[in-house]
């Protein structure tokens, strides 16, 4: 299909989707209105179970089934990558060169680590109070630990990130959801039911099984997201492929011998 | 003009497909799909919000007080989680093409190898 064809192809498409979408719209409840069941119903629930911040106990309470697969999906798509981007039998892994940090950025970067790293983990441990939880506070931290390679080098966060231990941290935070369901089957109820004591409203320990399960995501999330950059770092900084210094495009490896013929045959 | 917020979902949806059919760079059809994608987000927050409501936390606010709808908002946090990873699984996936195919153009990936 030629370039001009498929954009006729997606403008007819468009065009439907458009007056579809449009009418659709004008049949939806009005924007910004008050009747919300669902919604009435999700904050009844979650006050009853001393849970300050809603949306946590819609995640970690009330839908604790549906995160789990959604976290299953974080795991899966974390063990695709590692997959994915391994070192190939044909590529050389070089020692990246140390590199010059301008000291500002040095002194910046080694100042905000600490706090970055802080708040990462106060997000995640206040998810059933405030705004924020496991998903969100685990990408901070992760994300916090970082900064080293924007202060230093490589290297530093290398020598930072023993990545078998956040391997089996990512792992751990999935097996500890499931564990904490069981439990909930042990102590005679349901998969993943809230059994433990509710606690005080709007303190640490509120809202049972919410903080538990938010912690498991906070670590498994936290482990993932490290594991995942450090396996894109490695393609950037220290994977080296084999063509690379001839300059040549690459149809070699395994995909080599066609990759000749069809140049031949051009 | 109260379906406003409706529209501007759709229009970015359809901004995101056009870039994905037009795109001549895998890259760039990556970052379409997520631009196509948070459209759902621009849904869900306008489908869920109530006028003169506040976030749905009650550390600070008084239980009984106005709130908009937390379900959507928790959908929303699903749809942001799926979208990054499948963002970085997709990604991970070009690079591996580039250095295969030594392309990223879609239109240039169009014959088979085994």
């Amino acid at each position: 299909m030629s370039a001009r064809v498929r954009l006729w192809v997606f403008l007819v498409g468009a065009a439907g989707f458009a007056v579809l979408f449009a009418v659709a719209c004008f049949g939806l409840p009005a924007f910004g209105t008050g009747h919300h069941p669902y919604g009435v119903r999700a904050v009844h629930a979650s006050l009853s179970h001393h849970t300050a911040n809603v949306i946590a106990s819609v995640n970690f309470d009330l839908r604790a089934f549906d995160t789990l697969g959604e976290e299953t999906i974080f795991f899966s798509a974390v063990l695709g990558t590692v997959v994915l981007l391994r070192r190939a039998r044909d590529e050389r892994r070089k020692d990246p060169e140390p590199a010059v940090v301008h000291p500002r950025v040095r002194r910046f970067a080694l100042l905000m680590l600490p706090p970055a790293l802080l708040v990462g983990l106060y997000v995640i441990a206040h998810g059933q109070i405030s705004p924020g939880g496991g998903f969100q506070g685990g990408v901070v931290a992760a994300t916090a630990l970082h900064l080293l390679y924007i202060a230093a080098d490589y290297r530093a966060l290398e020598r930072a990130r023993p990545l078998t231990l956040y391997e089996i941290g990512e792992a751990a935070g999935e097996v500890t959801y499931v564990i904490t369901g069981l439990a909930a089957v042990l102590a005679g109820s349901a998969f993943l039911a809230n059994v433990l004591p509710f606690g005080t409203f709007a303190t640490l320990s509120s809202g049972g099984t919410v903080p538990v399960l938010n912690a498991a995501v906070g670590l498994e999330v936290a482990s993932g997201v490290v594991v995942l950059l450090a396996r894109f770092l490695d393609q950037a900084v220290e994977i080296e492929e084999p063509g690379e210094d001839d300059g040549s495009p690459r149809g070699a490896g395994d995909g080599g011998d066609n990759g000749d013929d069809e140049r031949e045959r051009a | 003009m109260t379906v406003l917020p409706y529209l501007v979902a759709g229009w970015i949806f359809l901004i995101g497909v056009y870039g994905l059919v037009t795109s001549r760079n895998l890259i760039h059809a990556v970052g379409c799909l997520a631009v196509t994608q948070s459209s759902t987000y621009v849904l869900l927050l306008a489908v869920g919000y109530r006028n003169g409501g506040t976030a749905p936390v009650f550390a600070d606010a008084p239980t009984d007080s106005r709130v908009v709808d937390p379900v959507v908002q928790a959908l929303a946090l699903t749809d942001i989680v799926v979208g990054a990873t499948v963002t970085a699984l997709l990604l991970a996936l070009v690079v591996q093409l580039r250095k295969r195919h030594g392309t990223v153009d879609p239109d240039a990936l169009s014959e088979l190898k085994g």
